[in-house]
């Protein structure tokens, strides 16, 4: 039954999240995963700049906020996305070192790297002979 | 010979009827930025636009390295090509794994002819623009009438 188990762990640890009305905010994919170390968030935010992007960690809320500027030259024959505001919020679990967190954005894809207090990170504990 | 079944049929209506909702309103243009793969229709998602000079094409490529992107023009055809690939994931838990990852291609037909030696690409925070000039013979001319 992992797959009981993963979603247990999904609701306890990033059930709750926000997203903006969406006629006017984009909702960026995002992958999430965690290694002993880090949690990793992984979005893609085509279309920002770096002087555009406003990540905010506050009582445990993440929010990734995004702004588009510019756009082709002409009239539209046909399209296919819009590219406004980017717009997502998670709830971290509270084991998270808010200060350490890495942000790199790169070719339109954010990267948030954030380290587990000690707390939370696994110990393996030597066995004595 | 399919046999005549009620819940089919409500469950065929209830789907036909969530479709003509779907459609409503910008939900198409504010989807997930990337999916390749078979089966999820055309990715990358392109936009077109198109003035007396050229056509104007924007792809969303996010985290796809430039260099690893092929453009092709031919006969009023362009062709985007490509993958992104996927890190190495060893020894994780994922909480969420939306994007998608993957080989793509896509052809768009354009309108009208354009100038293939004259295409230009430019690649800016995973947004790909690519400039198609018209070709001499479609851009619109402007013709002065002179009173005698």
């Amino acid at each position: 039954m992992a797959n009981k188990e993963m979603v247990s762990r999904e609701n306890t640890s990033l059930a709750r999240e926000g997203v903006r009305a969406p006629d006017t905010y984009v909702r960026p994919a995002v992958d999430i995963f965690e290694t002993d170390e880090n949690l990793t968030l992984v979005a893609d935010l085509p279309g920002v700049a770096k002087e555009d992007l406003d990540i905010n960690l506050e009582r445990g809320i993440l929010t990734i906020k995004g702004a588009v500027k510019g756009g082709a030259p002409g009239k539209a024959v046909f399209r296919e996305f819009t590219l406004g505001n980017y717009f997502r919020q998670f709830q971290l679990p509270d084991e998270i070192d808010a200060e350490k967190t890495a942000a790199e954005l790169k070719k339109g894809v954010l990267t948030l790297t954030m380290p587990k207090s000690a707390a939370a990170k696994p110990r393996r504990i030597e066995i004595k002979h | 010979m399919a046999r005549w079944d009620l819940f089919r049929e409500m469950d065929m209506l209830r789907r036909e009827v969530d479709e003509a909702f779907r459609s409503f309103g910008m939900g198409q243009l504010l989807g997930p930025a990337f999916i390749p793969g078979i089966g999820t229709g055309d990715y990358p998602r392109i936009n077109l636009s198109e003035d007396d000079n050229g056509f104007y094409v924007e792809a969303l490529v996010p985290g796809i390295e430039p260099q690893d992107i092929e453009l092709n023009v031919m006969q009023g055809t362009l062709t985007l090509s490509g993958e992104r690939k996927e890190a190495a994931t060893n020894q994780r838990t994922w909480h969420r794994r939306e994007r998608g990852m993957g080989k793509f291609l896509r052809t768009i037909e354009l309108p009208a002819a354009v100038d293939a030696d004259q295409v230009s690409a430019e690649y800016h925070n995973g947004v790909l623009a690519i400039t198609l000039p018209k070709a001499e013979e479609v851009k619109p001319r402007k013709i002065t009438v002179r009173a005698n």
